[in-house]
């Protein structure tokens, strides 16, 4: 059985989940079939050389779906794909967070580096705490699908407008937990990197770069790893990522 | 795919099933897109480009889009020539399809090197990279100038036992001076064209987007320049001429085969859509058949300028 592999999908729903954050679940059987939490897909927009790598945010029997933001110009033309559309979908791709439903996970994200954490939210079966961050109330996404899971879930925003105003780490006071698993940008990574240091937990988190292939044949999204003896070199994100134990990481 | 004779191409006294070869940097040394399908259903692999000794690469960003095409400085990294051999050689010898290795280098004598390497093993064909415009010190020096090309060509034509190919860089004045000064070398064939050094800036950092500062420009958008060239180089010299550049659908193909090609190389089509190279096939063949061309070797050299 092939691993990962390209199929036009059809697009089942889409809807705008907050301004420039969209939401599409497409079917794809065979894809779904392979996918794990943490995997992603490159997209296909047509009349653009590169695929829009795109992380899958929850996995159905015979769906896959994905939370996605307008960034450039194919995230654009993808937003105004509609229900009964095909898609051009590569999929699954990279490694997934590693999932152990027996061990309490802590869930750190932000803005849209939570979507792909639904996933393992649900794989989780609810052992986990999820704590999300948003820039402010209008962009808070997926609380509820969240809380479906049976997850506790903790809200901060930058400026206070709904739940804890503050960093999403301040969320985690008090909140025991065996593992931490973050997506979402550098600073909020750092954070998340640094508090499972504290706590002494592994920490595995989410990376993006720029990507070609999405494979690992073009070795275009390099990350910089060490391989724990102090070696560094250029891993890349396709392909040993996009989730990376933290210790593996030269820099957040 | 079984043999089809119709498609059966000879470059440089190596037999070829088909003239759709992946081209080096875009497939790697196959495993991944090997995932999809038989590596046998293409002519060849051109292998991700290798050094003498192992290559970091250049640090990220490595690539972008542009408008019809990317931009990619992804600087040789490789895990060094031994390591091919002997890791990744051993598995794709056995896929059923021609290997190229590709071969780059800061000195005459890594080149050598490299190739003397390469003597003893299942490789069918080397092709010379001295045109990667990403690295300082990656053999584009040896590829901008007629007596650099003849040099190295002639260096390498001295320790390498494979047939020779040398890939030319489309960053010259003049590309059939660079063809002609390879012939006269010894290369057995020639293939181009490499990328075209691009560059693109971030409006609002002002940085530029690669952090090489400058790429390789690849995709549709160089077609044009490509089949140009592979036209004018085709009109210089008597070599096989191996096209590339921009390559994404069966109509190129058929195209840079008409301007003198006797096969093609197909690269960033395949991360649009990994299996580029065998639409492109099926396509050529079902457009031959049409045509009622029985041997892709008729295209070759078949537009009539006006």
């Amino acid at each position: 059985m092939k691993p990962f592999d390209s199929r036009q999908c059809k697009l089942l729903a889409a809807r705008e989940l907050s301004p420039g954050i969209f939401d599409f679940t497409v079917s794809c059987p065979e894809l779904a079939a392979l996918a794990a939490p943490g995997q992603f897909a490159q997209i296909l927009v047509p009349g653009h050389t590169l695929r829009r790598p795109i992380s899958i945010c929850s996995i159905g029997r015979e769906t896959l779906r994905f939370v996605f933001q307008v960034r450039g110009e194919g995230t654009e033309k993808l937003s105004r794909y509609r229900p009964g559309d095909d898609i051009d979908i590569l999929a699954p791709l990279g490694k997934g967070f590693p999932i152990d439903p027996n061990k309490r996970t802590l869930l750190v994200g932000g803005g849209i580096g939570v979507p792909p954490l639904l996933g393992v939210a649900e794989a989780l079966g609810g052992n986990a705490v999820a704590v999300l961050g948003f820039r402010n109330r209008d962009l808070v996404i997926l609380e509820e699908d969240f809380k479906n899971t049976g997850a506790k879930v903790l809200i901060a925003t930058d400026d206070g407008s709904y739940g804890h105003k503050g960093l999403v780490t301040d969320l985690a006071t008090g909140e025991d937990f065996q593992v931490l698993m973050a997506c979402g940008p550098g600073p909020m990574l750092r954070g998340a990197g640094a508090l499972a240091g504290e706590r002494g937990v592994p920490g595995y988190l989410s990376l993006e770069q720029r990507m070609a292939c999405g494979v690992g044949a073009c070795l275009g999204c390099a990350v910089a790893l060490t391989d724990g003896e102090g070696r560094e070199y250029f891993g890349h994100v396709c392909k040993d990522g996009p989730v990376f134990p933290m210790d593996r990481l030269k820099e957040v | 795919m079984e043999k089809n004779n119709k498609l059966s191409v000879n470059i440089a006294g190596v037999e070829f099933n088909n003239p759709i070869i992946a081209a080096s940097g875009t497939f790697g040394f196959g495993r991944e897109y090997g995932e999809l399908y038989p590596l046998s259903e293409l002519g060849g692999i051109s292998c991700k480009g290798t050094t003498l000794k192992e290559r970091p690469g250049n640090p990220p960003p490595r690539v972008t889009e542009t408008p019809g095409g990317m931009l990619n400085a992804v600087g040789l990294q490789n895990p060094g020539v031994e390591h091919f051999i002997n890791e990744d050689l051993p598995w794709l010898s056995k896929q059923g399809t021609r290997i190229i290795a590709n071969i780059a280098g800061s000195t005459v004598e890594d080149y050598c090197r490299t190739a003397e390497l390469l003597n003893g093993t299942a490789v069918d064909m080397v092709e010379l990279n001295i045109s990667c415009p990403n690295v300082k010190e990656g053999g584009v020096q040896f590829g901008v100038t007629a007596e650099g090309v003849e040099g190295i060509t002639r260096a390498v034509r001295e320790r390498c036992k494979k047939p020779l190919m040398v890939k030319l860089s489309p960053n010259v004045t003049d590309i059939t001076e660079m063809a002609i000064a390879a012939e006269s070398g010894g290369a057995d064939a020639l293939s181009l064209i490499n990328t075209l050094t691009g560059m693109r800036i971030d409006i609002n950092s002002r940085r530029p987007i690669i952090r090489n500062n400058t790429g390789g420009l690849s995709g549709p958008a160089v077609l044009p320049v490509a089949i140009r060239m592979v036209w004018q180089v085709c009109n210089k010299v008597k070599l096989p001429v191996v096209g590339l550049g921009g390559i994404s659908t069966w109509q190129d193909a058929v195209e840079m085969l008409l301007a003198g090609a006797v096969a093609i190389q197909v690269g960033t089509a395949i991360f649009t859509d990994p299996y580029a190279p065998i639409k492109i096939r099926d396509g050529l063949l079902e457009f031959m058949d049409k045509k009622g061309v029985k041997s892709v070797s008729e295209l070759t050299g078949g537009v009539r300028p006006w």
